[in-house]
């Protein structure tokens, strides 16, 4: 148990790896497996020192329900806001700082929140508060920014929470 | 079939031609820095998305085989692109913004960025 520990300190970083190796490889033949497995044991087995603290995943499910609805929130929240920059003047727009507070704690998550607000178009992550405890988000138009807010935390950081906590 | 996925193709290469178009319009029309962030983290999101999704359609109609390479460059893409949004932002607040322009923190002292500034001057 304990050498299975040291051999995979971090097992999906493992099955990362090797799925990144093929993709890159771009050819399925037992010879490339072979050499992403390799990777995939030896990079997490170098790395694990600088990271010690790092989260366990729970739930998979929940990791692919996320995964699926900020997909799915990317492409709507395209067109809404390219209608904002094609037909709405710079005058009618309003834009807006939101400060989020944040209930996850670990680093790893909130990194993923702050990524998945800055990815999907119409909110940008621009800072996070100097103990970790609030977010602040800058909105292209957003004329009701409490309503912006109740949605980054009810939509994304309920689902983070229940994967990372 | 072919016919039906050379169609799928060009929708998708004009689907992201017109978000890349609209990307780039957004950051001339835009008058606000902060606001002009908005449009080019659209371009990387649906505009390189579509391009990408037509590339596999094409590599599984021409060359026969599916090519999934595409799929790591959204990959890279989604890691690398909110890190560039997040410095161009923390560089707007050190030129542009007080405390009083931006909201209220909540719990805690200050905003990160601003509160690296005061220390420096503080010392």
């Amino acid at each position: 148990m304990k050498l299975l520990r040291w051999l995979f300190p971090h097992p999906i970083l493992t099955i990362l790896l090797t799925i990144v190796w093929l993709l890159l490889v771009n050819g399925y033949s037992l010879n490339s497996l072979l050499f992403g497995l390799f990777l995939g044991i030896v990079i997490p087995i170098i790395t694990s020192p600088y990271w010690p603290d790092r989260p366990t995943l729970r739930n998979p499910r929940m990791i692919i329900e996320y995964t699926l609805i900020v997909l799915y929130d990317i492409v709507v929240a395209n067109v809404v806001v390219a209608r904002v920059i094609l037909f709405k003047s710079n005058a009618d727009q309003c834009p807006a700082w939101v400060s989020i507070p944040l209930d996850l704690r670990s680093p790893e998550a909130i990194t993923v929140l702050a990524a998945t607000i800055t990815l999907t178009p119409g909110t940008v992550s621009a800072d996070l508060s100097d103990h970790g405890h609030s977010l602040l988000v800058h909105c292209l138009d957003a004329p009701d920014p409490d309503a912006v807010r109740d949605e980054i935390k009810t939509r994304y950081e309920r689902r983070l929470m229940e994967i990372f906590e | 079939m072919t016919t039906f996925l050379e169609f799928l193709m060009a929708a998708f290469l004009v689907i992201s031609g017109i978000f890349g178009f609209v990307g780039s319009y957004g950051l001339i029309k835009l008058t606000n820095p902060m606001s002009r962030l908005h449009a080019p983290t659209k371009a990387t999101t649906l505009g390189v998305g579509g391009v990408l999704i037509a590339s596999i359609v094409h590599s599984l109609l021409s060359e026969g085989h599916l090519s999934l390479h595409e799929l790591l460059i959204t990959l890279f893409l989604f890691l690398t692109a909110p890190i560039t949004a997040n410095f161009i932002a923390k560089v707007h607040i050190h030129r542009h913004e007080t405390r009083e322009s931006l909201p209220r923190v909540g719990e805690d002292q200050d905003w990160a960025t601003l509160a690296t500034d005061a220390e420096i001057q503080s010392d």
